[in-house]
């Protein structure tokens, strides 16, 4: 069973330390970023002895830094933060809007984008709008460092691609070229603080005679993890973004889902949802793309 | 299992306490420091009656570990009334008895002060969604909602 800890390291070495030692060990070990998620199981679901990891000592996560070429969001900045950046705001619209969505004020000011990362429920809400934006996982391994794309980083209901020695530093974006648009939508049955039921992430970039030249798109509630789904930004590709491409879109959405049904949604429900939101977010990522020009 | 020395400034003062690891600040609050204003509502970040000022951000004392506390700054229900009396935000509450039973009224006065805090003059829709994560099964929010602005204009006008 083992005993709780906390121990709250102030450099990636040190808290690379305490992870080897855990894994060589065999104890439980867990990282801890804003508690939203992990705070709640530990009430509820999964009362298990572990070393809690407060990430939040380390430089490296406390890092939000806007490059000429890349943005960088360290995994303890809470989403708060990210709303009262008007830089990032202006950059990934789309990005900030869906940390936005997850809670309430309180939420908000703890809750991080690594931690909705980490957590992988298929239904967070930042990962399809991350996959959309071609988000990288920055990841610190005993080995040293390593990086994965966002949609390679959960591997199925709550599992995500970290070994016993690694935890996640920050999240890395392409700066967005000129005329890029970004989007997520979700649909939950109220008008806040809910589940989605099925969620969307577009980004778009368009040439100076509006022609889509490069898009991503990213689903989530809709199957075991959130998706990348490059036939439905290849519906994008070259056209001008109109009804008839945007419904393709929409349509190799439902393709790639499989979701459940559960109290939230069936899966004929989510399957034909993801293609409305795709849709919509779709428009929203042009109107940006063509504003930004 | 051995506890955890936390030093923390709480309204103002230096406290230090013992901690488990695994318990959280709201807990430490209520049942280390006997500080019983703050409230336990749902104990799971959905309710706000646990609601807390940390570092000048919002947050629920319930979500964090006492443990995360070291070196931090909060201000509870306990600091937001001084010597001279209660605060605005407090008389207004009773003025449009914005409160029947109570246990959510730390939180929402906590939340409240939060906003105002950042924004002097929000507009009825800023006021309902910044709340939104604080909840009341009595007053049915109205009550609660004039009382914020009133105060957000009582303050103005002392200003």
């Amino acid at each position: 069973m083992g005993e709780f800890a906390y121990v709250a390291p102030t450099s990636v070495a040190d808290a690379i330390d305490v992870l080897q030692e855990h894994a060589r060990s065999g104890r439980r070990v867990q990282a801890l970023a804003g508690g939203t998620d992990l705070l709640v199981q530990l009430r509820g679901v999964d009362k298990a002895p572990r070393t809690i990891v407060d990430v939040k000592k380390i430089e490296e996560t406390n890092r939000l830094d806007i490059g000429s070429d890349e943005i960088y969001i360290g995994a303890a900045i809470p989403s708060a933060l990210l709303n009262e950046n008007a830089e990032l705001k202006a950059l990934l619209p789309g990005l900030v809007e869906a940390a936005d969505l997850i809670g309430s004020s309180q939420i908000q000011g703890r809750a991080t984008l690594g931690g909705n990362l980490c957590n992988a429920s298929p239904a967070a809400d930042t990962t399809p709008a991350m996959i959309a934006n071609r988000g990288v996982c920055v990841i610190a391994s005993g080995g040293g460092s390593r990086e994965m794309p966002v949609e390679a980083f959960c591997t199925g209901v709550g599992v995500n691609a970290l070994a016993a020695d690694e935890f996640l530093l920050g999240l890395k974006f392409p700066r967005p070229p000129a005329r890029t648009g970004d989007a997520y939508l979700r649909f939950i049955p109220r008008t806040e603080m809910d589940i989605a039921v099925a969620g969307c992430g577009v980004s778009l970039t368009l040439d100076d005679t509006g022609v889509c030249t490069a898009a991503r798109v990213g689903i989530g509630a809709v199957a075991p993890t959130p998706l990348r789904v490059d036939a439905a930004a290849e519906a994008l590709l070259g056209t001008g973004v109109g009804d008839a491409a945007l419904a393709a879109a929409g349509v190799a959405c439902t393709a790639a889902s499989s979701p459940i049904s559960d109290k939230r949604g069936t899966v004929q429900y989510r399957r034909k949802v993801v293609a409305v939101l795709c849709r919509r977010a779709g428009a929203i990522a042009r109107g940006r793309a063509l504003g930004a020009a | 299992m051995s506890k955890i020395h936390v030093q923390t400034t709480i309204n103002g003062e230096q406290v230090d306490f013992l901690c488990p690891p695994q318990q959280s600040l709201l807990e430490a609050l209520r049942e280390t420091l006997g500080m019983l204003g703050t409230k336990e509502g749902c104990g799971t970040g959905d309710c706000g009656a646990c609601s807390i000022i940390l570092n000048g951000r919002l947050v629920c004392s319930c979500l964090m570990l006492a443990a995360e506390a070291q070196g931090q700054e909060m201000t509870t229900i306990e600091g937001i009334a001084d010597a001279d009396g209660l605060h605005v935000l407090q008389e207004k509450f009773l003025e449009h008895a914005a409160l029947q039973c109570g246990i959510c009224t730390p939180g929402f006065i906590v939340a409240a002060k939060a906003l105002l805090d950042r924004d002097p003059n929000p507009d009825e829709r800023t006021i309902r969604y910044w709340l939104a994560g604080n909840l009341c099964r009595c007053t049915g929010y109205d009550k609660i909602v004039r009382a914020v602005q009133d105060a957000a204009q009582q303050l103005a006008y002392e200003a």
